[in-house]
């Protein structure tokens, strides 16, 4: 008897709460709820979370849904048109391009939004210096030909710090990832050994080192295990309070990442901004650029059907190229550069 | 007949299992053929695919595990069910069940901040003992198949502690009795009596325990240092092909890569069936000789 009533109590609270569901989807009769399906890196997720949250706010009738699956996942599920749009922190390579035409019947726009960095981070027990590294260090050190702290390489770069002789202990992500995409996209431009013997991709064949899963994993082995080094998303650590390096530019200035020098990188590169806005900005010119920085994209098909969400998508994009900008640098985010802005603002036009 | 259609599902589930996995695997097993299975190089980039160091990765950890664990588990089992008096006996079984309960994550935490620290510390003296052999040797970063070995262990534990514990008491106490009445200590009527007859039983809990230890996936794959590399140095870092699905699928570009990840999932399938076969062949083979 008890059960039984437990039970249509329970059958009854369900139904309000999908009644209520449902007519919180379909507002309050300001006309059909549209929902646009999104997914793909996770990197810029709280800053798209925030922009689809301040967006449906201004616009009620309109809801963005976004699953951070990662970069791969976002440039796989928008090809195979499960999601209306993507996102991911490389670009897309040709084969894909050419993969999505086959399967879509249309090509995909490259919608930069904001910029990220890579920072290398290290735990040398003593060491609590803001530590210099050249490209040809970090080239070294994650090829595993340089194995100890103390490397010529490393003291020439570190004059004044005490550098052990101790044994360095590499750490990579263990899963596909954007993060790895941009540190491994920078040191094929340094080496082109690397370029050749490893390449450029989200996951690609360590010669030497640890796998940790996500920014938490390699900073969690990281601090873990003494002498190593590794990589992290710059966001991630500023807000995880890490120590990370100084990279030396092309100038052959030691710079630290921030929103600044990240923002210098992309201004740089903007010039030379390609129509398809693939463009690679690790390493790029100028004395105040961060080398390891680059843009995250989202992926938008240019034949959108349904005429509503072609709208809603075009609209979007308006307000994060304009308003949506100056929501960046609250969360760490370093913001476009005007010509970028100016740019994609035209190329809204060839979404069909 | 209800229960005959429960049966075929279960068959048609593992039939539906075997049958998604090949196919969809067809691209990777017709680029790599076998030589799949004896590939060491797992190169995203080259989209070059072996199997290799993931395989080892796991039999290694798998094999280290139930060497650590089947000693300790079945030595428990026999002492709750035999020797413990009744109160200390029902409160550790209890305990013990709760811990089989845990999530694997769980025990990964322990063997990130537990483990690994106490492996650190025992490092010193293993290789003071061991280190003469080619298994003890290189550097130790803490992650590593050792660490991976002794995180599935603890998980593998209350598995056959629990399963074993409840066969030993099943077995009827006229047995005891009879070894007891024919002048064995308690220890002997134990030891030579009802184990041999719980013998079935416990290898049984082991089989399970194996088979938890092969497929188990994120507790493996927060210690075991994700790289897809063969040394013969416990102390050196490794992969299972479990760790390796879970971390790559969702972020797997390609059709090329994702497919040797499922041809990978195909041979954990016919790897824990090989395992288990083995092992059934070897308790066979025992069984007939003590005669049990």
């Amino acid at each position: 008897m008890m059960r039984n009533i437990i039970g249509a109590i329970l059958g009854i609270a369900l139904l309000a709460a999908v009644g209520s569901a449902q007519k919180a989807l379909k507002g309050s009769g300001s006309g059909e709820q549209i929902l646009i399906n999104g997914g793909g890196a996770t990197f810029p997720y709280p800053m798209y979370s925030k922009w689809f949250d301040t967006y449906h706010k201004k616009f009620p009738t309109l809801a963005f849904n976004y699953a951070s699956i990662g970069s791969s996942g976002g440039i796989k599920q928008v090809t195979e048109g499960t999601v209306d749009f993507g996102a991911s922190d490389g670009p897309m390579s040709d084969d894909q391009l050419k993969q999505f035409r086959e399967k879509r019947g249309c090509n995909v726009l490259h919608f930069p939004t904001v910029l990220g960095a890579d920072v290398p981070t290290y735990n040398i027990p003593g060491i609590k210096e803001q530590l210099n590294f050249t490209g040809e260090a970090l080239v070294g050190i994650f090829f595993g030909k340089i194995t100890k702290w103390n490397d010529p390489e490393l003291t020439k770069a570190n004059p004044g710090v005490n550098l052990p002789a101790n044994n360095i202990v590499v750490v990579h992500r263990s899963e596909g990832s954007g993060t790895t995409y941009v540190w491994v996209d920078y040191l094929s431009k340094i080496s082109p050994e690397w370029k050749q013997k490893v390449g450029v991709a989200g996951s690609v064949n360590w010669p030497v080192g640890l796998g940790g899963k996500g920014n938490e994993g390699v900073s969690g082995q990281i601090q873990q295990t003494p002498n190593s080094i590794g990589y992290v998303e710059l966001i991630y650590a500023i807000q995880s309070k890490m120590t990370y390096g100084k990279v030396k530019n092309s100038s052959g200035v030691f710079v630290s990442a921030n929103l600044a020098s990240v923002t210098a990188a992309a201004a740089r590169a903007s010039k030379e901004m390609p129509d398809d806005f693939r463009v690679s900005i690790t390493n790029a010119d100028g004395k105040d650029v961060y080398p390891i920085s680059s843009f995250t994209w989202l992926l938008i098909p240019e034949k959108i059907a349904d005429a509503t969400k072609k709208k809603a998508i075009t609209d979007f994009l308006k307000w994060m190229l304009t308003d949506g900008q100056n929501q960046t640098e609250a969360l760490d985010y370093a913001r476009l550069p005007k010509p970028v802005v100016d740019k994609e603002m035209k190329a809204i036009a060839r979404i069909q | 007949m209800v229960t005959l259609v429960a049966a075929l599902t279960i068959l048609a589930v593992t039939a539906l299992l075997v049958y998604e996995l090949y196919v969809h695997s067809a691209l990777s097993r017709h680029k790599f053929g076998w030589s799949f299975l004896v590939t060491r190089t797992w190169d995203p980039v080259a989209e070059q695919f072996g199997a290799l160091p993931f395989i080892y990765g796991t039999v290694v950890t798998s094999v280290l595990a139930l060497l650590l664990g089947i000693p300790l588990g079945v030595g428990a089992a026999i002492f709750l069910a035999e020797l413990a008096p009744p109160k200390i006996s029902s409160g550790l079984t209890f305990l013990i069940e709760l811990l089989a309960a845990v999530p694997s994550v769980i025990f990964g935490l322990l063997g990130v901040f537990v483990l690994i620290p106490m492996l650190h510390k025992i490092e010193g003296p293993l290789r003071s003992v061991l280190g003469w052999t080619p298994l003890f040797q290189g550097p130790f970063y803490g992650v590593s198949l050792l660490s991976a070995g002794v995180v599935l262990s603890l998980m593998i534990i209350p598995f056959i502690i629990s399963i074993s514990r409840e066969v030993i008491l099943a077995v009827p106490s006229d047995q005891r009795e009879a070894a007891l009445a024919l002048g064995a200590t308690r220890w002997e009527s134990t030891w030579d009596v009802v184990v041999p007859y719980a013998y079935k039983g416990i290898t049984g809990s082991i089989f399970l325990s194996l088979a938890r230890a092969l497929g188990e996936t994120m507790a493996v794959t927060m210690v075991i240092g994700n790289d897809p590399k063969i040394v013969t140095s416990l102390f050196a870092p490794g992969y299972s092909i479990a760790a390796i699905i879970a971390n790559e699928f969702a972020e797997a570009p390609g059709e090329l890569y994702t497919s040797a990840l499922i041809e990978l999932g195909l041979v954990l399938f016919a790897l824990t069936i090989v395992v288990n076969g083995a092992a059934r062949l070897l308790v066979a083979g025992t069984s007939s000789k003590t005669g049990t």
